[in-house]
């Protein structure tokens, strides 16, 4: 086998991810020399719009972010406004928070293992051949995903960008009996999901292994969403059935997490004390798998993930999709607990006043964790906004992970690879991480010349 | 059962063209034609295919580049049409609407009839507001949109009444 020479791949727009990128891979001498994740979606301003707004508006600004994942801004941009004002939300209406965002999950990971993610396993281009191939599998995932829209539709208002959400809580909090219907159409979804689980552990992997840092927030005794500590699991742990995860405050966290800009991207990329790391499912589920529902835990090891209890830990990307299917088993797991202990609250929100003082607050999207900080002024009026999204702490992570795979088939054995197929390939390790391209653009630079 | 007309609005009205779907909607809530159900969706083919039933005479109001384009031409698709016309989706959307239809073919989940009535955008920058010629052409597809809800109730009440004759004779 040859690698002798001088090639250039551009692939000028990834297929089935959310949003619009490229990649460039160069490759030298049969060495991958660069692979950069073009992310050219145009800058959104979002940190800008906020600046000068009141501190009750970032839910439903920064809902708008992402069509897929806005009850992940909604969640995580209250939390720090709270935080700033020193107000906890507890009881009744932290678990409807909780649903909600159950709501969301269902639907983003479920649309990400069948129509987005499940295609490549089968070597289709697209879900409408899947559905042709697989149609009972693809009408389980649409049926799934239609129960986390009830929960968007019933608790958020309306599908996307639902309008009930308000710091403090929600405008309205619904009656038990409103819940009711919901509950049965989970009671299917949970055996959809397992379904769904034991469907996607029948897949072909490929061997692949991320061993980077991992990045997810942690609470122990719970699968931790929208709760707990930013920690880190460190480079190459879990391999050898050895773990050690680290606290992060969340007030620490941008002493630890640096962005910086980059020619080639207009999302920021971020580190973490250094080194590229990785955060979404493969990170949650090393920090926190011992504590799935113990219908999902279960679930998690017939499906070969091993036993997160005993230290298991998954760094093949190409599991991710196990691994995502687990956590909508538990999803609607935990949905269908809260619906059946919901006690309405005596109020839909508490009063949240606002004060001079910051605030920042991080949950975990489906996709990873994602981190906002305001500042305000003692009458609320925001003076800074700053958000870090799950894809662009990933970009480094997922742009190492091309590398190594790209490496990995250049070295092996077999006849070389033309671009067709490290093209596939590339769009393959890319959807690995289900990146939301939109989600991670920023603002990258701004001259202005004045004669 | 005979179904229902199901109108879709397609769309973000914060990318200027691309709310025109949703304006259509819009100006129909404000005069609600009978026993139709009007919708607004981003276009998201999970939650698309949940809005209509298979005995259902489906409405989709969309926009539409075309190259070279005309912005304001107004156009009429089938559901075929759409699915060869929209290769790539223009938005950020999962899908596009064309692999939504070829995904609802697929399932075997399309409606009993389904129209695509598309104006020519020109601008999908962020922000509010129409352009001036698909400003100028939303009377126009209104009163299309408005004809093709009416022409698809006459079509179901045919079906219904159909039926009654079958049971009657039964």
């Amino acid at each position: 086998m040859s690698h002798r020479g001088s090639r250039v791949l551009r692939l000028d727009a990834l297929a089935r991810v959310e949003g619009e990128a490229g990649l460039h891979l160069t490759v030298h001498d049969g060495t991958v020399a660069e692979a950069r994740l073009r992310i050219y979606e145009p800058p959104r301003f979002f940190e800008a719009f906020l600046v000068g707004r009141g501190h009750g508006e970032p839910p439903d600004i920064t809902s708008r972010i992402c069509g897929i994942c806005p009850v992940a801004y909604q969640m995580t941009a209250c939390q720090a406004v709270e935080r700033a004002c020193g107000v906890t939300v507890g009881g009744p209406l932290a678990e409807l928070r909780r649903l909600l965002y159950y709501g969301e999950w269902i639907e983003s990971q479920s649309l990400h293992i069948h129509l987005l993610h499940a295609p490549d396993f089968f070597g289709h281009p697209s879900a409408v051949e899947l559905a042709r191939d697989q149609r009972g599998a693809v009408e389980r995932g649409l049926r799934i995903k239609q129960a986390g829209n009830a929960i968007m539709e019933q608790l958020g208002g309306r599908a996307i960008h639902p309008i009930n959400v308000r710091i403090g809580g929600f405008y309205r909090a619904p009656a038990p009996a409103e819940l009711v219907p919901l509950a049965e159409r989970l009671r299917r979804a949970h055996d959809d999901a397992l379904e769904t689980v034991r469907w996607v552990s029948g897949f072909d992997f490929p061997d692949a292994a991320y061993d980077g840092p991992l990045l997810a927030m942690r609470d122990p005794g719970r699968y931790a969403i929208d709760s707990g500590t930013p920690a880190v699991m460190a480079a190459g742990a879990g391999s050898n059935g050895a773990t050690s995860v680290g606290a992060l405050p969340v007030e620490e966290f941008e002493h630890h997490v640096v962005e910086r800009q980059v020619p080639h991207s207009t999302a920021l990329v971020s580190e973490l004390d250094g080194h590229h790391y990785l955060t979404g499912s493969l990170a949650r589920y090393a920090i926190s798998g011992q504590w799935l529902h113990p219908s999902a835990l279960e679930a998690a090891r017939e499906a070969g993930l091993g036993d997160p209890a005993t230290g298991a830990v998954c760094r093949n990307p190409f599991r991710s999709i196990i691994v995502r299917a687990v956590e909508v088993a538990h999803a609607v797991a935990e949905a269908l607990r809260i619906i059946d202990a919901y006690e309405p609250p005596s109020r839909p929100y508490v009063e949240v006043p606002p004060r001079s003082a910051t605030g920042c607050a991080a949950t975990e999207a489906p996709r990873g964790l994602l981190y906002h900080r305001y500042a305000m002024d003692a009458d609320g009026t925001l003076t800074l906004a700053r958000i870090v999204p799950p894809t662009a702490q990933n970009q480094a992570a997922i742009e190492d992970d091309l590398r190594r795979q790209v490496q990995s088939r250049l070295d092996g054995p077999g006849e070389p690879a033309d671009d067709e197929e490290l093209t596939a390939l590339c769009e393959r390790a890319v959807r690995n991480h289900d990146p939301c391209i939109s989600c991670s653009a920023h603002f990258l630079d701004l001259t202005v010349e004045r004669g | 059962m005979t179904g229902r007309v199901v109108v879709i609005g397609v769309g973000n009205p914060f990318r200027r063209d691309d709310g025109a779907g949703p304006a259509v909607i819009e100006a129909l809530r404000a005069n609600p034609p009978e026993d139709t159900l009007l919708l607004d969706s981003d276009g998201e083919p999970g939650r698309m295919l949940g809005l209509w039933h298979r005995q259902d005479a489906v409405v989709v109001v969309e926009v539409v580049h075309a190259h070279p384009g005309q912005p304001g031409r107004l156009h009429t698709l089938t559901a075929e049409q759409a699915a060869r016309s929209a290769a790539r989706p223009a938005s950020t959307h999962a899908l596009g609407l064309g692999e939504t239809f070829a995904l609802a073919a697929a399932l075997d989940r399309m409606p009993r009839e389904l129209t695509v009535h598309a104006v020519e955008g020109a601008d999908f920058s962020l922000g509010r507001g129409l352009s001036p010629p698909v400003a100028d052409a939303l009377p126009a597809l209104l009163r299309h949109v408005a004809r093709a809800i009416a022409d698809a109730h006459d079509r179901l009440r045919h079906t219904a009444d159909q039926l009654m004759g079958h049971q009657e004779t039964a």
